[in-house]
C-alpha cells in the first residue's frame, strides 16, 4: 500500500506513536497524521518552528519530539484524534538534524551542526552540549551529525559527516569511542531493541553493524566494534533500521534492502535470504489491447504510446525489424502538487482516467490519423475521494472506480465525452479499509474488488449485486484477474500462493484444490517479488500467464504440478536439454527469466505480447551521481 | 670427526630464511632458522654474530623459552628440539621427539611443555598440533615422547596456528576453515568462511594472528583480505569484520605489543599497519624489495622484522620506519646471469631483486651492493612479464661490464645490452652504452677479450645468439661533440656458421682465438682477422660448455656435450685428444690455475671431477658432493694462497670453489676440519643451566671459575697471575660496545682484575678461614660481616661485586688495616 506522496511536503521523518498511529514530519514544516485505511493525510498541525527536519517519539508513545530549522527542539502530546502542542524545550541556534529519546523518557538527545545537546524532558533545559568535531585538527567544512541514538546506559551514540560513528559519555561530555567507518558521510543509524548491535548507513550506500561484545571471554568489560560491511546500495542510505533478525536499509537509490542476520537465525531457509525491492508492487502500466496504446503512470505525469508492429516473423531469439516505430502520443501533466496515485486506460484507447489524493480526472482522447486530441470529461460526478485503483470495463463503456470503505463506484462513460454515475457497491458487512484492486469479467458481468482486509468480493454487473465473497486467506492479494472464458477468478497472494475460484459455482475450482493439496513447488514459494499481473490466453483456456518483476511464467493447468524435487528452470537452460530430458521435465510451470525488471506484460491478441521492462541503470542514470570511489584494478 | 685433509663441503650462505618468524631476543639480538641453522645477527649492527649448527635437517621453528629469556628452542625436521645458550652457541639440551616437525610454539603459561605440529601417523598430508612435555631430567640427549594431541587436521605451515591471549585459546586455519581450541573449557569451534572463488583467487586462509590482550583472532586471505573475528566463543554468535588493502596473497600478520595496531605483509612487498582495527587508519611502509614472507615483533614492540622471500630481513622501527635490512646472498627467482666473480672487489656477482645485479661479499656473507641494471618499477603481480637481467660479463680489470635484459615475449623478445664503465669517483658502475636489441634472438652468451696486460681499445666484447650468429663489440671514439663520453661501444663484425644457433663463445688466454660453439660444433675464429681457423665436433650432442685450458694447458679446449660427452681437442694438431663419458652440468676453469672443475649430476647426487686438461685423468674426484642439483659454480681467488699440505688439494691453493644449488645455497669446500672453523667461544663448556646468561654473567662466570681455579691451587697462583687475569681483561676488550654491560659494572671488574694482592688475599681468607676467625674475634662487628660476606663470594659474584666497591669507596681506612694484616697472612702461607 502506498499513501501518495505530495510535492511540496517531503517527508523528513516517520514514527509510529501511541501504537499504531504513524506520523510524518517533513519541510513542509506539518506534522502529519496519517490514515492508514484510506491511505492519505488525515490530519495536519504547522510545528510554527520552520521545516521540521527530525521526529521521535517517546518510549510510550505519548509525546513526539520534533525539531526544526531554527533550532527549536518543540514536545507535543499524542491525543486521540490529534496531537497537541506542550512545551518548547531550551532553544538554541542551529538546526536540529536528528532526535533521539532515552529509553526512560527523562532526556532526549539532539543532533545538529558541529554539536550535540542532551535535553532534560521535565525541565526543559540544555543539560549538555558536546562539540563533536573537537577532535579533529584544522576543521575547514562543517561537521553534521546526521543520525543520534541515546542508548539506555547514557550513551549517545552519533554518526556524523565526516564518516564518523561517536559513543559519548553525555554526562561527562566526553568521548568514549570513535570508529571511522567511512571516508563519507554516516547518514542513519539504528540501535536493535537489547542495544547491542547498531546499524549505520553511509553516502557510499554501504551499511556498517557494529557490535557490543565482551573484550575478554568472560568479563564484563565489553566494547562496540565494527563487524559486518554489507554494500547493497549504489547511493546514500538514507534510512536504516534494525529488527531483531535483520538489518532493513532504504536509500537514494530506491531500494528497500533486508538483510537477514545470521547468527540469529534458526535454520537456513526462506527468512534468511537477503531481499531487495526496488519497485512498488503495483501496476504502473495500463495497456488498451485492441488500440495497441500503452499508458505509463509517473509520480507527476502520465505518458501514452503507440505501440510499433511489424509484418515479419521470425525465429526465436530474433529482433524483428519493425515497420512502424513506436510512437509517443501524448504527455499529460497532472495538475498541482500531489501525485498521481492510479491512472488507467481504457481497452479501446479512447479513455484516460487518473486520480491524485484530492482529485479524478477522466479524459476523453481521439485519434485523427497521426494526431491526437485530448479532452477533459467537464462534469465527473463527486466521488468520495481518492480513487485508489481504476479500471475500464472491457467494452470500455464503464469505468469502475475503487474507493474508500470497501466501495467501487460504476461510472457510465457517454459519447462523446461525458459520464454518470450508475451505482455504487458496498460490502454487505461493511469495511473500514478501501478497495485496491479490481478486476472486471470480459463478457462485463463480473466484477472483483479486493480491499485492505484482504477479502474478496464479487459483484454482479448485470444486476448491480453482491454476490459472494472469496474465503478469506491471511495473506495480501497482489493481483487477480478473471477469466474470460470460464469466469473463473485467478488470484495471487503475496505468499506466492495460486487460488482458482469459480464466480458462478462460488467455490474453489477442481485444480485449485489440487494445487492445495499437492502445494506449489519450493522455489516457486520462494521468490522475493510478487506475482503483479495475471493475463489469459484466449486461444488455450488452459493456460495463465504470470508475470513478477523477474520472471514470466505460462501456468498450464492440463500438465502436472512439479513436485519438489523437480527443478524449476528457466525456459533457454531447458531448451538446451535434449528432447528425452525435457520431456521429463514437462509441468505445468513455464518460466522465463531473461528479463530486467518486468513492470508488465500483457497479451494483446492471440499471437502478440506486450513486455514493458524497467532497466534499473534507467532510473540510476536519472539519480543523483553516487560518490566517486577507486576501486582497484579499474 | 672428519679426518684430515678431507675436502668437506661447507654451507656459506644463501639457504632459505623461511624456515619459520625470526625472533627477537631481549636483549635486541635476532635470530633466525635458515636452512639447517639457526643464525643470529645484532640489530644494531647487521652482522651475522653466531651461526648454530646442529640439527641434521630444515629448522622449522625458533622460540625463546618463555621462562628463560637467554634460551632459545628450535624444531627441525630431523624431529629434535633443541634448547640453545644462544649468547655462547652451545646446544644445552636434545630432545628428542621422533616424528619431523614442522612448527614450534611456546608458551609462558604451559609450564615445561612446548607445542609442535607433527605429521599424523598413518596419514598422508594431515598434521596435527600436539604437545610434547619437555623432560627436566639431567643429561645433554633426552627423548621426549610424551605427546598429546592438541588439534587435528591443521596445516603445516607454521603461520596457519596461533595461540591467543595469555595462552588461553589455540587457533588454526586450513583451507576455508578456522578452528579454535579453548583450553580450560576443553572446547572446540569451528568456523568456516564460503568458498569463493574471484578473480582475485579464492579466499582461503594463509594466516593468522592472536590479538594479545583481547579475544580476537586476525586471519589473512588469499584473495588479500584480512579478518577480524571476535565473540569466537560463541558457535553461532560469532562475528568478524574485514579490513581489504593488499590484492593479493596476505603472507603473515603480527599484532602490536599492545594490540592496538595490525601489521600485515603480502607479495606487494608493502607493509601495511592497520591501526585501531579500522580500513580507515592505515599506514604503509612501501618499496621493501620482494614480497613479505615473515612478520615478527621485538618483545617491547620497538622494532618489529619483515622476512623477505628473497632471504632479506628488513628491520623496521615502531614508528614505521625503515631501520635496517640484513641481506646475505639475495635469493632471486632464478639465477640466470650465472655466477660471476667481480675481479675488483673479489665479490661474487649474480642476479640479485628483479632487474638488479647484487655484489655479493663471501668473507662476510653480506651484500655489498646491489646495481640496479633494468631500471624499471618492478609491478609485484603474478604473470606479468618483466624485464630481467640475463647474462653478465665483467672485462678483466673489472673495468667495463656488459650486461644483457631480455624481456620474455612469446613472439619476439626484447633486449637491451648495456655498457657500463666503473666509475673511479662515484665507485660505482656508470651506464655508458645501451644497445637496444643486439640480437634478433635470445642471447646465449657473452665474453670479453680477457687480456690483462693489453690497452683498452684492444677490448673486445662477444655476444653470442639464439638468432645463429655472434656478434663482436668493439670501443670506438664519439665522434658527436655534445656526448659526455668519449668513448662508446658499436658492433664491429658478425660471424655465422651454417645457420646454427650460437650457444657458447670463449676466449682463449692470449686473445688471439675465440671458440664459439653452434649447437653441435665448435668453431675457432682468429680474433684479429676473424677468419674461422678450425672446427670441432663430437656427435651426437649440442655442445653445452666450452672453455680454454689456462697457462700450461693453453693448447686445449675443453667442450661438454648434452650427450654426456666431456672432450679435449689439441688446438695444435686440432684433433681430440681425449674425452669421457660424463654428463657435466658445469664446466668452470680457474682462472689461476690450469685446473678446470667439472661437476656432474648423475642418479640425483651431483659430483665433483677436477682436472688439468693435458691429463686425461682427474686429479680429483668427490662423489656425492650434495643432493640437490648444482646449477653453477665459480672460482673465486684467494687474497693470498692458501698452505695446503696434501698435494691432493693443490688445486684448491690459489681460489676457492663456490657452488650455487637450485635452492640457491652457496657451498665452497674446505680443507680445513669441522674443529678448526668452530669459533672459540662456541667450544665453551656449558654454563649452569639455572643461572640467566647475560653478557656480563658470562664474563663473571669465567672470571670465577678462574678463582676457584686459584683456590684449588694456591702455589701457582702468583707466578702465573698475570697471565690468568689477562683473559678477563681481553674479554672485556674485545667484546664488541654495544654487548658490554655499564661502564659502572665493568669498572670494578677490570680494577679488580688489576689489583693482585686483593685477589690473593680475598682467595687466601677463604682457604684459612679458621686461622683468620681467630684474629678477627677480636675485631669490631664490621669485620665480622666481612667475612660472612668474603665465604659467601663463591656463590654470588655479584654480590660481591657490588660489595667490594662500596668497601672501596667507603672505609679506606679499615681496609688499609685489613690488608696489612691480611699480608701478613699471605706472606706466611708462602
Amino acid at each position: 500500500q502506498v499513501i501518495p506522496g505530495h510535492e511540496a511536503r517531503s517527508v523528513e521523518a516517520l514514527c509510529w506513536a501511541a501504537g499504531e498511529r504513524l506520523f510524518g514530519a517533513g519541510l513542509g514544516g506539518d506534522i502529519s497524521e496519517y490514515d492508514l485505511a484510506r491511505l492519505c493525510v488525515a490530519r495536519s498541525v504547522d510545528g510554527c518552528g520552520g521545516p521540521i527536519w527530525s521526529m521521535a517519539a517517546n518510549s510510550s508513545g505519548t509525546q513526539l519530539a520534533i525539531g526544526c530549522e531554527d533550532g527549536s527542539v518543540k514536545l507535543f502530546q499524542v491525543v486521540p484524534g490529534g496531537i497537541q502542542f506542550e512545551r518548547n524545550l531550551d532553544r538554541r541556534k542551529g538546526r536540529i538534524l536528528c532526535l533521539s529519546w532515552h529509553p526512560s523518557d527523562t532526556h532526549i538527545a539532539a543532533g545538529t551542526i558541529d554539536a550535540l545537546r542532551v535535553f532534560d524532558v521535565s525541565s526543559g533545559q540544555t543539560v549538555q552540549r558536546i562539540m563533536v568535531n573537537y577532535h579533529v585538527q584544522k576543521v575547514q567544512r562543517e561537521c553534521i551529525v546526521w543520525s543520534i541514538a541515546f542508548l539506555s546506559s547514557g550513551t549517545v551514540v552519533t554518526s556524523d559527516s565526516f564518516g564518523r560513528v561517536q559513543f559519548w559519555d553525555w554526562e561527562r561530555g566526553t568521548l568514549l569511542e570513535s570508529h571511522t567507518v567511512s571516508t563519507s558521510a554516516v547518514l542513519s543509524l539504528a540501535v536493535s531493541e537489547k542495544e547491542d548491535s547498531i546499524v549505520v548507513g553511509t553516502s557510499t550506500g554501504a551499511t556498517y553493524q557494529f557490535q557490543l561484545l565482551p573484550v575478554k571471554m568472560g568479563s564484563l568489560e565489553k566494547r562496540w566494534v565494527r563487524t559486518k560491511p554489507f554494500q547493497h546500495h549504489t547511493h546514500d542510505v538514507r534510512a536504516v533500521a534494525h529488527s531483531s533478525t535483520a538489518l532493513i536499509s532504504g536509500g537514494l537509490d530506491a531500494q528497500l534492502v533486508i538483510r537477514p542476520l545470521m547468527e540469529k537465525m534458526q535454520k537456513k531457509g526462506y527468512d534468511a535470504v537477503l531481499r531487495k525491492f526496488t519497485f512498488p508492487h503495483r501496476r504502473l502500466v495500463s495497456c488498451a489491447r485492441k488500440a495497441r496504446l500503452l499508458l505509463f503512470q509517473f509520480s507527476q505525469h502520465l505518458e501514452l504510446w503507440r505501440l510499433g508492429s511489424t509484418d515479419e516473423t521470425g525465429k526465436d531469439g530474433e529482433v524483428l525489424p519493425l515497420c512502424r516505430m513506436p510512437e509517443h502520443l501524448v504527455q499529460l501533466k497532472s495538475k498541482g502538487p500531489e501525485h498521481i496515485y492510479c491512472s488507467c486506460l481504457s481497452p479501446c484507447g479512447s479513455w484516460i482516467a487518473y486520480s491524485t489524493a484530492s482529485r479524478f480526472h477522466l479524459y476523453r482522447v481521439q485519434y485523427e490519423g497521426d494526431s491526437v486530441s485530448i479532452k477533459k470529461v467537464r462534469k465527473v460526478p463527486k466521488l468520495l475521494l481518492p480513487a485508489y485503483q481504476l479500471q475500464f470495463s472491457s467494452d470500455s463503456s464503464s469505468l469502475f472506480v475503487a474507493s474508500a470503505r470497501g466501495s467501487v463506484h460504476v461510472l457510465q462513460l457517454l459519447e462523446p465525452g461525458g459520464c454518470k454515475h450508475l451505482h455504487t457497491f458496498q460490502p454487505p458487512s461493511g469495511s473500514p479499509e478501501a478497495v485496491y484492486l479490481l478486476a472486471s469479467s470480459a463478457d462485463g458481468h463480473w466484477l472483483a474488488a479486493v480491499g485492505g482486509d484482504w477479502a474478496i468480493h464479487i459483484y454482479n454487473l448485470k444486476c448491480f449485486k453482491h454476490h459472494c465473497t472469496v474465503p478469506m486467506y491471511s495473506c495480501a492479494v497482489t493481483a487477480l484477474a478473471i477469466h474470460p472464458v470460464t469466469n473463473n477468478l485467478v488470484i495471487a497472494y503475496s505468499d506466492q500462493q495460486l487460488f482458482e475460484f469459480s464466480i458462478p459455482e462460488k467455490q474453489y475450482t477442481a485444480w485449485s484444490r489440487t494445487v492445495q493439496n499437492c502445494g506449489l513447488h519450493k522455489a516457486w514459494l520462494e521468490r522475493d517479488s510478487p506475482i503483479t499481473h495475471i493475463a489469459f490466453n484466449p486461444k488455450n483456456p488452459s493456460h495463465i500467464l504470470l508475470h513478477d518483476l523477474y520472471m514470466f511464467c505460462v501456468l498450464d493447468k492440463s500438465l502436472p504440478l512439479p513436485d519438489n524435487s523437480a527443478l524449476l528452470m528457466n525456459q533457454s537452460t531447458l531448451k538446451q536439454l535434449p528432447e528425452t530430458a525435457r520431456q521429463r521435465q514437462l509441468h505445468a510451470f513455464k518460466i522465463c527469466k531473461k528479463f530486467q525488471p518486468l513492470l508488465f506484460a500483457d497479451l494483446l491478441d492471440e499471437n502478440c505480447l506486450v513486455m514493458v521492462e524497467r532497466p534499473i541503470m534507467d532510473i540510476k542514470t536519472q539519480l543523483p551521481l553516487p560518490v566517486q570511489q577507486k576501486k582497484f584494478g579499474t | 670427526m672428519v679426518a684430515p685433509a678431507t675436502l668437506r663441503v661447507v654451507r656459506c650462505g644463501g639457504s632459505a630464511l623461511h624456515g619459520a618468524r625470526a625472533v627477537f631476543s631481549a636483549d635486541s639480538y635476532l635470530l633466525c632458522a635458515s636452512g639447517d641453522f639457526v643464525k643470529m645477527y645484532s640489530v644494531a649492527t647487521e652482522e651475522t654474530l653466531r651461526v648454530m649448527g646442529g640439527h641434521a635437517d630444515l629448522v622449522t621453528g625458533v622460540q625463546l623459552n618463555p621462562h628463560n629469556h637467554m634460551q632459545l628452542y628450535s624444531s627441525s625436521v630431523d624431529g629434535t628440539i633443541k634448547l640453545w645458550d644462544f649468547m655462547d652457541g652451545i646446544p644445552i639440551k636434545t630432545f628428542t621427539v621422533g616424528s619431523k616437525l614442522l612448527a614450534l610454539y611456546a608458551l609462558a603459561s604451559s609450564e615445561d611443555s612446548v607445542f609442535v605440529v607433527i605429521p599424523k601417523s598413518g596419514e598422508r598430508d594431515t598434521f596435527q598440533l600436539v604437545s610434547v612435555k619437555l623432560t627436566k631430567a639431567a643429561g645433554q640427549d633426552l627423548e621426549a615422547k610424551e605427546l598429546s594431541v592438541v588439534l587435528d587436521g591443521v596445516d603445516a605451515s607454521p603461520k596457519r596456528i596461533a595461540f591467543g591471549r595469555e595462552g588461553e585459546y589455540v587457533a588454526s586455519v586450513k583451507e576455508v576453515n578456522l578452528q579454535v581450541y579453548f583450553f580450560k573449557q576443553k572446547q572446540l569451534n569451528r568456523f568456516s568462511v564460503s568458498a569463493t572463488k574471484t578473480k582475485s583467487g579464492n579466499n582461503h586462509f594463509t594466516c593468522i594472528a592472536c590479538h594479545p590482550a583481547e579475544d580476537c583472532i586476525a586471519t589473512g586471505h588469499a584473495d588479500g583480505k584480512i579478518r577480524l573475528w571476535r565473540n569466537f566463543y560463541h558457535k553461532k554468535e560469532y562475528t568478524f569484520s574485514t579490513l581489504h588493502w593488499h590484492h593479493d596473497t596476505v603472507m603473515d600478520l603480527a599484532f602490536s605489543i599492545e594490540g592496538t595496531s595490525l601489521l600485515s605483509g603480502g607479495v606487494e612487498s608493502v607493509l601495511v599497519l592497520w591501526r585501531n582495527e579500522s580500513d580507515r587508519q592505515k599506514d604503509f611502509l612501501p618499496r621493501l624489495g620482494s614480497a613479505i614472507e615473515y612478520i615478527s615483533m621485538s618483545s617491547d614492540g620497538a622494532l618489529c622484522c619483515t622476512l623477505h622471500t628473497d632471504n632479506r630481513i628488513t628491520i623496521i622501527n615502531s614508528n614505521l620506519r625503515f631501520s635496517k635490512s640484513i641481506q646475505g646472498l639475495i635469493k632471486s627467482t632464478d639465477v640466470k646471469t650465472g655466477l660471476v666473480v667481480d675481479p675488483r672487489t673479489k665479490a661474487l656477482v649474480l642476479n640479485g631483486e628483479p632487474g638488479h645485479l647484487q655484489f655479493y661479499c663471501l668473507q662476510s656473507d653480506q651484500q655489498l651492493f646491489s646495481l640496479d641494471i633494468v631500471q624499471r618499477q618492478y609491478i609485484h603481480q603474478a604473470g606479468l612479464n618483466q624485464t630481467d637481467l640475463v647474462k653478465v660479463a665483467f672485462s678483466a680489470q673489472g673495468k667495463w661490464l656488459a650486461t644483457v635484459e631480455e624481456r620474455e615475449e612469446v613472439t619476439d623478445p626484447e633486449l637491451q645490452l648495456k655498457l657500463w664503465f666503473y666509475d673511479e669517483e662515484t665507485q660505482s658502475f656508470k651506464l655508458n652504452t645501451r644497445i637496444n636489441m643486439p640480437h634478433d634472438d635470445h642471447i646465449t652468451d657473452m665474453c670479453f677479450r680477457d687480456m690483462d696486460e693489453l690497452e683498452d681499445d684492444s677490448l673486445i666484447l662477444v655476444t653470442a645468439g639464439r638468432d645463429c650468429v655472434f656478434k663482436v663489440w668493439v670501443m670506438v671514439e664519439d665522434t658527436d661533440p655534445e656526448a659526455q663520453q668519449s668513448v662508446s661501444w658499436s658492433c664491429d663484425f658478425v660471424g655465422s656458421y651454417h645457420n646454427y644457433q650460437a650457444t657458447n663463445c670463449c676466449f682463449s688466454e692470449d686473445g688471439s682465438l675465440l671458440a664459439v660453439s653452434f649447437e653441435e660444433t665448435v668453431t675457432v675464429w682468429d680474433s684479429v682477422t676473424w677468419d674461422l681457423k678450425c672446427t670441432f665436433c663430437h656427435p651426437p650432442g649440442k655442445i653445452r660448455n666450452i672453455c680454454f685450458g689456462r697457462l700450461t694447458c693453453s693448447k686445449y679446449l675443453i667442450g661438454a656435450t648434452d650427450y654426456g660427452f666431456l672432450c679435449c681437442w689439441n688446438l695444435l694438431s686440432c684433433a681430440l685428444e681425449w674425452s669421457a663419458h660424463l654428463n657435466v652440468l658445469v664446466l668452470q676453469p680457474d682462472p689461476l690455475s690450469e685446473y678446470i672443475a667439472a661437476v656432474s649430476w648423475l642418479s640425483k647426487e651431483s659430483s665433483l671431477f677436477v682436472f688439468k686438461p693435458n691429463e686425461p685423468r682427474p686429479i680429483y674426484i668427490q662423489r656425492n658432493l650434495c643432493k640437490e642439483k648444482i646449477q653453477l659454480a665459480a672460482f673465486v681467488p684467494r687474497d693470498e694462497p692458501e698452505t695446503i699440505g696434501s698435494e691432493k688439494y693443490l688445486w684448491l691453493r690459489r681460489s676457492q670453489l663456490f657452488f650455487l644449488t637450485d635452492t640457491q645455497e652457496l657451498m665452497t669446500l674446505s680443507t680445513k676440519s669441522l674443529e678448526e672453523r668452530l669459533t672459540p667461544s662456541s667450544k665453551q663448556l656449558a654454563v649452569e643451566e639455572s643461572l640467566p646468561v647475560t653478557p656480563f654473567s658470562l664474563l663473571l662466570g669465567k672470571h670465577r671459575r678462574q678463582q676457584s681455579q686459584k683456590d684449588i691451587g694456591l702455589g701457582k697462583l702468583v707466578c702465573n697471575k698475570h697471565e690468568q687475569d689477562s683473559p678477563a681483561v681481553k674479554e672485556l676488550l674485545h667484546t664488541p660496545a654495544h654487548v658490554l654491560p655499564s661502564a659502572s659494572f665493568l669498572c670494578p671488574i677490570f680494577i679488580n682484575s688489576l689489583l693482585i694482592s686483593k685477589e690473593s688475599k680475598s682467595a687466601e681468607e677463604v682457604a684459612d678461614e679458621v686461622e683468620m676467625e681467630s684474629e678477627k674475634t677480636e675485631d669490631d662487628s664490621d669485620e665480622e660481616r666481612d667475612v660472612t660476606e668474603m665465604e659467601q663470594e663463591d656463590a654470588s659474584p655479584v654480590e660481591l661485586l657490588g660489595e667490594m666497591t662500596c668497601k672501596l669507596s667507603k672505609s679506606q681506612e679499615k681496609e688499609l688495616r685489613k690488608i696489612r694484616k691480611i699480608d701478613y697472612s699471605w706472606i706466611s702461607a708462602f
